[in-house]
């Protein structure tokens, strides 16, 4: 792999990485090397891994890492919380986005942008300094000041849902997005709505991990890289032009591929 | 519970817990948090002689200064009493109480007859500064008028004055004896017999002090009430009894807060609260209650056993419970409503949270006597560590209550795995034209909301705090904002460390 980006040092490093829920493995030796600037799309069947690959990198208490590492920033996560790996800039948008019954969405906001601010050293904002700082990002997603007052995700349509995540991805600036499946369930406007989010938020600085099943997520935003998860493997990694291939060919194309080294 | 119910639900409904896929070390441990008013005043006292009997009362009424009728209330309330037994439907474990071993009347020494706050003893002042209600006329809270019980006495009211402008009397109930005698002699016990209970009988046997409010017709009282009671020492208990009266078309809002220091022995904690409303009144009556809950193995924590009233007596009149309950070792608390005006309405409002080996049995009844009449009753327990938590209520529609609604909703919360949960919601009903509804939403803290507010940076034991806030938000909604947002800091208090 080439990359215009390499004299700096990766954001992540997934190294050779192993894990299980239950006892049952779920990832069966994956490895992936994201630098500032890039964007990777990772695609496959349901139940491929792609998800679990994702849930792992943020902290999932239902799987173990039975071998390989996570290097975020040079450091070695596999055993921090969920919560420090966010409040150091791992950020995953999720496929569904949970409910939280009672707690104000704005509430939810300013305590998690206060923690990853406190992590940066950065003063902690009150609730008035942090309405300011809300509404600019509100405007990134194209919501209504009115989803700050309702409860977490509660009620919210699919597409509502989604560009909640994308607002709390503006809020915590991450330094790498994985976002799951963020386009299942959205239409047209609200794709694009989302896409041009992730595009502004994104910079020269981090990094992001698409996590696809369609093509039309890539057209608005290009990868850099694009892989194909089989059965708990990366099985092949190509260009933007491997997602185009899937599209047509489907993912039976992809059965006879071996396991790239 | 002097009724006999008919009909008897037993549900554990609505458990709303952590999934054991949850790291259980993380979720083991219990509150932690030390109890911040756990100090004792150093103050001379004067206490009588420990135990029971008719001598005693009658040296209680003396120091009072009482007239007849209420020494003949008192004694009358004790042969009752000793007739009686303690009840156990509840079916708490506790150590047996030693009726003779308890002091019945404390009180810290000072001058007879005080006319200014300035003559109330610095270190008396001092502690209820450290429990945050300052009561000297530069500190005092501004928008609240606050009666201090410090054991068996009042010590202060504060805006007095003010509050007299507008006809409010808000006094100690032994000042109301002497200079509102009418009042009470008219009304005492007249929600709560003295035969009511065992423990209300106790109470009005040996009731020392408490806080006295009478609205007259048509005020809406120009400030929020508070009573705040003070328990300091260790051997006596505290017997106090608060009546309020709000005349036709008056309003009130009254808040009542309680502390204690830590002993290791229990302390027996026995109220009696007598709300009267008249004519389109209503009373909002809000605690918020952290008495010393005993250790983490269970030693030391007052015994709460409280008998709470409210008599709609007049038409549209309403009364409304909210109650934060997250002290003692034991408590057992049924804040009620009598509802016998037409169109009266009942509400309670409940947040109980039990750590360690505390053990909560609360809830409330609502008995519809008149027609037309409404009750709502929204309740949310939090049973953490070892501890166990019941909601247990009663909603009666008698025969004349044609027309009468009642709402309840009853949600539990278990965290860990050691704590216990159990609804017990008694449904009578005599009036085919009622509607009773019991709703059990069904909601829990997964291992998925958790992981969704810690993959926000939010820190464990700060994800379950707020969504413990956001399960009671329902109640917090209806308290006092002050006291809300205490009641919020408070869980939070209680909670902390009990996820670490």
């Amino acid at each position: 792999m080439q990359s215009k980006m390499k004299e700096s040092d990766p954001i992540l490093e997934v190294e050779n990485l192993f894990a299980s829920t239950d006892n049952l493995p779920i990832l069966k030796g994956v490895s992936l090397t994201v630098y500032p600037g890039e964007i990777h799309a990772i695609m496959g069947r349901n139940g491929c891994g792609k998800s679990t690959l994702s849930k792992i990198i943020a902290g999932h208490p239902s799987y173990n890492i039975t071998n390989g590492n996570i290097i975020f920033s040079g450091e070695n996560i596999n055993s921090l919380e969920p919560e420090e790996r966010a409040q150091s800039g791992i950020f995953l948008g999720f496929q569904y986005p949970i409910e939280i019954p009672g707690v104000s969405n704005l509430e939810f906001l300013r305590v998690s942008t206060n923690s990853r601010r406190k992590f940066l050293n950065k003063e902690e904002l009150d609730t008035f300094d942090f309405e300011e700082l809300v509404k600019e990002k509100l405007e990134l997603v194209k919501m209504d000041h009115a989803f700050l007052s309702r409860s977490v995700n509660q009620g919210f349509s699919g597409g509502e849902k989604k560009r909640n995540e994308i607002l709390q991805m503006a809020l915590l600036e991450p330094k790498i997005a994985i976002l799951d499946e963020t386009d299942s369930g959205l239409d047209i406007d609200a794709l694009r709505i989302v896409a041009t989010g992730i595009k502004k938020i994104s910079n020269a600085q981090t990094g992001i991990i698409l996590i696809t099943h369609y093509q039309r997520l890539l057209d608005e935003i290009e990868p850099n890289y694009v892989h194909v998860m089989s059965d708990g493997q990366i099985i092949r990694t190509g260009g933007s032009d491997l997602a185009l291939e899937l599209e047509k060919k489907g993912y039976e194309w992809t059965d006879n591929f071996v396991k790239e080294t | 519970m002097g009724v006999s119910f008919v009909r008897v639900y037993k549900a554990n409904c609505n458990w709303l817990f952590l999934d054991n896929m949850v790291n259980e070390n993380l979720v083991k441990e219990v509150v932690k948090e030390p109890y911040k008013y756990g100090f004792v005043t150093d103050i001379e006292t004067e206490k009588i002689a420990k135990g029971l009997n008719e001598e005693i009362i009658r040296l209680i009424s003396q120091k009072k200064e009482e007239p007849k009728y209420l020494l003949d209330f008192r004694l009358k309330a004790f042969k009752k009493w000793q007739k009686m037994n303690e009840p156990d439907w509840a079916g708490l474990g506790y150590k047996q109480i030693d009726y003779q071993d308890i002091i019945y009347y404390s009180a810290p020494k000072q001058k007879e007859k005080i006319s200014s706050l300035d003559e109330v003893d610095p270190k008396l002042l001092e502690t209820f500064d450290k429990l945050g209600i300052p009561l000297t006329e530069q500190k005092k809270l501004t928008n609240v008028a606050v009666d201090a019980v410090f054991d068996s006495v009042s010590i202060a009211t504060t805006f007095r004055e003010e509050l007299a402008e507008h006809g409010v009397i808000f006094c100690s109930i032994s000042e109301a004896v002497k200079n509102h005698s009418e009042l009470i002699e008219k009304y005492l016990g007249t929600v709560v017999p003295a035969s009511d209970n065992y423990f209300a009988a106790l109470n009005s046997a040996v009731f020392s002090d408490g806080s006295f409010v009478y609205i007259p017709k048509g005020v809406t009282c120009p400030m929020d009430l508070s009573s705040y009671f003070r328990i300091n020492s260790g051997d006596s208990g505290q017997f106090e009894r608060t009546l309020i009266i709000a005349e036709e078309s008056s309003s009130v809002s009254y808040l009542e807060g309680c502390t204690a220091p830590m002993f290791d022995t229990n302390t027996l904690h026995a109220a009696v609260v007598e709300l009267i409303a008249l004519d389109d009144a209503s009373i909002k009556y809000s605690t918020v209650q952290n008495w010393y809950a005993g250790d983490e193995e269970g030693v030391g924590g007052i015994f709460n056993f409280v008998t709470k009233r409210g008599k709609c007596l007049g038409k549209r009149s309403k009364i409304s419970w909210s109650q934060v309950e997250t002290g003692s070792a034991i408590t057992w608390k049924y804040p009620s409503c009598l509802l016998l005006g037409e169109e009266s309405v009942g509400e309670f409002y409940s947040v109980a949270l039990t750590n360690n080996l505390q053990q909560a049995d609360t809830g409330t009844k609502m008995i519809h006597i008149g027609p037309k009449t409404k009750s709502t009753i929204v309740s949310k327990g939090i049973s953490a560590g070892n501890s166990k938590n019941s909601y247990r209520g009663l909603v009666k529609i008698g025969t004349k209550a044609k027309g009468s609604r009642n709402y309840s909703q009853c949600d539990s919360m278990l965290i860990g795995d050691q704590a216990s949960a159990n609804t017990f919601p008694y449904i009578k009903s005599q009036q085919p034209n009622s509607e009773i509804e019991h709703e059990a939403s069904t909601c829990r803290i997964s291992e998925d909301q958790l992981f969704y507010l810690q993959s926000r940076g939010i820190e464990f034991e700060e994800a379950i705090s707020m969504m413990v806030s956001g399960f009671c938000r329902d109640v917090f909604n209806q308290l006092p904002m002050e006291f809300a947002a205490e009641a919020d800091k408070l869980l939070a208090l209680k909670l902390e460390g009990s996820v670490g």
